[in-house]
């Protein structure tokens, strides 16, 4: 007799797919035979319309793909254009850059262990996360006068400087968030029930890891030490000391262990930014790629020249094409732009590490129990805005 | 490895792969002819020296009316020992099809997926090659450069009589 076996739906309108994935799962009783991740709800073209925007224009567009992490996703636009022109960013903006994608790698982090605890029954975390998380989207209302997409970073530098009391905004957070970290460690860490749903749950093998091209927390709880800002420095990394916090077995409870481990060493980096921070430029003094202080363009007719090719025509960036890759919360974001030498980008791509952390769903949740689904789908820490754009 | 070493250990081992290859930005860069690709993935892959383990990206590019042949598919790789990385090029025509890199790396599917879907380039011995963001019944492939943004143009009082009248909604009105 052949056993029979069923074909389940979860999603896309579903609270714990975080957002519009549907999962095409063939169950034999309980256990998952085979997970299809269907996605493509939330595609919303953004790197066709990239291409129909001038450079500067088109890093609105970058927030809205990982909206938990719009930092991150400014930053590796704004690099790789910097790298295509070969623009030199100042000392000042590499830092403020720095101190502002550790928070939102927090930010980012704080949305996942709330939502991800929610998920396996956790009610409490959800609340506690986002109390602390409301303080970081008021430090980017504070910086960049938006709550969640900022476009702060701009090709050169940033928008505009930090305003006064920056820094003691910032050491309020970083006085009072190790403390919290406590208290999710206290209320998770040695949780039996959290143990029971996570330990074992979605195990992957340090090698499958690498095939799946998983990054980020995803690979690095599989004992795998790779962390961009480690292997290859940008914006002053390699001035800050900090550890990458590694798992061994490669399930959900190493990958919680280690986002969480992640965040404490976010705030020694954003510490070390903050007590080092220095003096001088905010944006690059190229008035081809950034625009010319207010104060000088009204004065100063060349300055009004710049300031107005500036923001009509925009800058044309030599013909070429360029890859640039940062550590972002979810893992390796990458960004290819082609330049035909006009004002807008020829083709723009990125490199989501969403869509292709979701993409080795099947092989986290074969074997596993309808329930654990939704513990791995939580740990895969996905953004359907960035899997889709 | 520097980028230096790397060029040079390609250039002296597997130059028939190339069609050319060279340093740009810091950054290197190899054009690569179709029937090589897998067989130069697996030398990248296993040599001891390069170990390119990390499947990083693959895209595409619509070069209409500018390159002879239209496409261009764009493959990035990393590796993790060394942290060096390589970018790979091929291109294509609309009729034709390029190996598929699924048989080595897993992460290829859906990002091959993506390239089909968003071009309409085609990878052989690909095991499931769909569309995987637009819909099944999507006609057409929107990163394509005749791919309208948009099929109506926005319409202004002083561009109204430059604008042609769209087939699919021919009594719409202008305000």
């Amino acid at each position: 007799m052949t056993r029979k076996t069923m074909t389940l739906n979860v999603g896309p309108q579903h609270p714990a797919t975080h957002g519009v994935l549907r999962v095409e799962v063939e169950l034999d009783g309980e256990t998952i035979l085979n997970a299809k991740p269907i996605v493509g709800y939330l595609h919303s073209g953004i790197e066709k319309n990239m291409e129909a925007k001038t450079y500067t224009q088109a890093i609105t567009m970058t927030d809205r793909m990982d909206y938990l992490a719009p930092m991150s996703n400014n930053l590796v636009y704004v690099m790789a254009i910097e790298k295509l022109m070969g623009v030199e960013v100042p000392l000042r903006a590499q830092y403020i850059r720095v101190i502002m994608t550790e928070l939102t790698r927090l930010n980012s982090h704080l949305v996942w262990l709330g939502t991800h605890a929610t998920d396996i029954g956790a009610m409490t975390m959800l609340l506690y996360t986002f109390r602390e998380r409301e303080k970081i989207l008021q430090m980017y209302e504070f910086v960049s006068g938006v709550r969640m997409m900022s476009t702060y970073f701009r090709i050169g530098g940033l928008a505009k400087d930090v305003p006064e009391g920056f820094d003691t905004r910032v050491i309020d957070i970083l006085d009072t968030f190790p403390s919290k970290i406590d208290e999710y460690e206290g209320l998770l860490t040695e949780n039996k029930i959290w143990k029971n749903r996570t330990i074992g749950v979605g195990k992957i093998s340090a090698e499958d890891a690498i095939k799946a091209g998983l990054s980020g927390p995803m690979l690095r709880a599989s004992g795998i030490n790779w962390d961009i800002r480690k292997a290859n420095p940008y914006c002053s990394y390699d001035k800050f000391d900090f550890e990458v916090p590694l798992g061994k077995n490669g399930d959900t409870y190493d990958r919680y262990k280690c986002r969480v481990a992640e965040m404490r060493q976010s705030l020694r980096i954003i510490r070390q930014a903050l007590e080092g921070l220095p003096h001088g430029n905010y944006i690059a003094k190229d008035y081809k790629v950034a625009p010319p202080p207010k104060v000088e363009m009204l004065k100063k007719m060349e300055q009004l020249i710049h300031h107005f090719k500036f923001w009509s025509e925009g800058f044309s960036p030599p013909e070429g094409d360029v890859y640039h890759s940062i550590e972002s919360p979810k893992g390796e974001i990458g960004c290819y732009i082609v330049s035909d030498g006009s004002n807008k980008p020829y083709r723009v791509h990125f490199r989501p590490p969403s869509f292709i952390n979701i993409s080795a769903l099947n092989k986290l949740v074969k074997g596993h129990l309808i329930s654990d689904l939704i513990a791995i789908i939580g740990t895969t820490d996905i953004v359907l805005g960035e899997v889709d754009r | 490895m520097l980028v230096d070493q790397i060029k040079e250990q390609l250039k002296n081992k597997r130059a028939d792969d190339f069609e050319s290859l060279y340093i740009l930005r810091g950054d290197i860069v190899g054009i690569v002819k179709k029937e090589q690709l897998i067989d130069l993935c697996q030398y990248l892959k296993d040599n001891p020296n390069l170990q390119f383990d990390f499947l990083s990206m693959i895209t595409a590019a619509d070069y209409l009316g500018k390159n002879e042949k239209r496409f261009e598919v764009i493959y990035s790789f990393y590796s993790i020992k060394q942290h060096h990385r390589i970018m790979l090029k091929i291109a294509c025509d609309d009729n034709e099809e390029i190996p598929s890199l699924t048989a080595l790396w897993d992460t290829a599917n859906f990002q091959e997926r993506e390239v089909y879907d968003m071009f309409g380039i085609r990878f052989s011995n690909h095991p499931n090659l769909t569309r995987v963001l637009m819909d099944d019944d999507w006609v057409g492939h929107p990163q394509r450069k005749d791919f309208p943004l948009t099929y109506e143009a926005p319409e202004f009082s002083h561009n109204r009589d430059n604008i042609e009248l769209d087939d699919k909604s021919p009594d719409r009105e202008i305000f």
